[in-house]
């Protein structure tokens, strides 16, 4: 019954449905590229590569560095960046959970005060 | 100056932290404002539990939660998600039923070696402590669970996702 990390996973699919952007990642895995490199070769223009990259940045997937004129992309984060975004979902899932919690709590609460006869324990 | 949340009404709504607390455990901690013996029947009711677990704003449904929730007994949750036309299925034992103080469980849909889920509460003041401790088999079973986005299977219909990004996260 534990977490569902469904931004994660929405996220993760649109970026690895696509052929070209899996190609990428299978490229990236090897060394890391600029945009541009990666536009050569897989044939498309820097504007239809930008795309697909952000795509999988949206994942998490691929990070990004611009250094001068040159956007350089590689695979993945760090471990850590990782573990402190999941940890940061998962508190959020839990609060919201707790959230509606306290709604049930108060209802039992209400209940009890004007409910009338005691209940039985 | 950092004032109890409880005693400053400026605070802001009640806070829930969460840690991991070793390699192999995360640890989640919330004050709920009612007695322990009402907020554990809204964690041991099956009518009341499946009425909180699974909050809208994460786009999860629950379509049904069968529990018999005693020591010894199971239970079994089937939530949907929009990405998925598969319900998923979790379920597991309780091992300890202990009203109003502690509740403990397994999550057993991953196979062998799935997280115990541990929680407890603790009243004071008329306001109730919860902490739900989650144990679980290995550092590499957090860290994978981490990695992956999930922390148990989503079902066989996510392996193959899952398999995919270990070999891409492999070559790097």
């Amino acid at each position: 019954m534990v977490q569902l990390s469904t931004a994660r996973l929405d996220a993760s699919f649109a970026a690895l449905s696509d052929p070209t952007r899996r190609g990428v990642l299978e490229k990236l895995g090897r060394a890391d590229a600029s945009i541009s490199e990666l536009a050569d070769k897989f044939h498309m223009t820097l504007t239809g590569m930008k795309k697909h990259v952000g795509v999988l940045e949206q994942a998490g997937l691929v990070t990004t560095q611009k250094v001068g004129r040159v956007r350089t992309c590689k695979l993945g984060r760090s471990r850590l960046a990782e573990e402190t975004a999941w940890i940061e979902e998962y508190r959020r899932l839990w609060d919201s959970r707790f959230d509606a919690l306290d709604q049930i709590v108060e209802e039992l609460k209400q209940r009890e005060t004007f409910g009338g006869r005691k209940q039985t324990e | 100056m950092d004032a109890s949340r409880r005693s400053d009404p400026a605070a802001g709504k009640a806070r829930t932290t969460l840690e991991r607390t070793s390699e192999r455990e995360l640890v989640v901690k919330r004050t709920v404002d009612g007695p322990a013996r009402i907020v554990f029947e809204a964690w041991s009711k099956p009518e009341l539990f499946q009425r909180w677990w699974a909050p809208k704003s994460f786009r999860v449904s629950l379509i049904s939660f069968e529990a018999d929730i005693r020591t010894g007994g199971s239970y079994r949750l089937l939530m949907g998600h929009p990405s998925s036309e598969q319900p998923m299925a979790f379920f597991g034992r309780y091992i300890e039923v202990t009203p109003p103080s502690r509740l403990v469980w397994t999550n057993d849909e991953g196979g062998e070696g799935g997280a115990v889920t541990t929680v407890t509460f603790e009243e004071r003041d008329g306001a109730t402590r919860v902490v739900v401790h989650e144990l679980y088999f290995s550092k590499e079973a957090l860290d994978d669970a981490m990695a992956s986005g999930s922390t148990s299977g989503w079902g066989e219909q996510f392996e193959q996702l899952d398999d995919l990004i270990v070999v891409l996260d492999a070559k790097v």
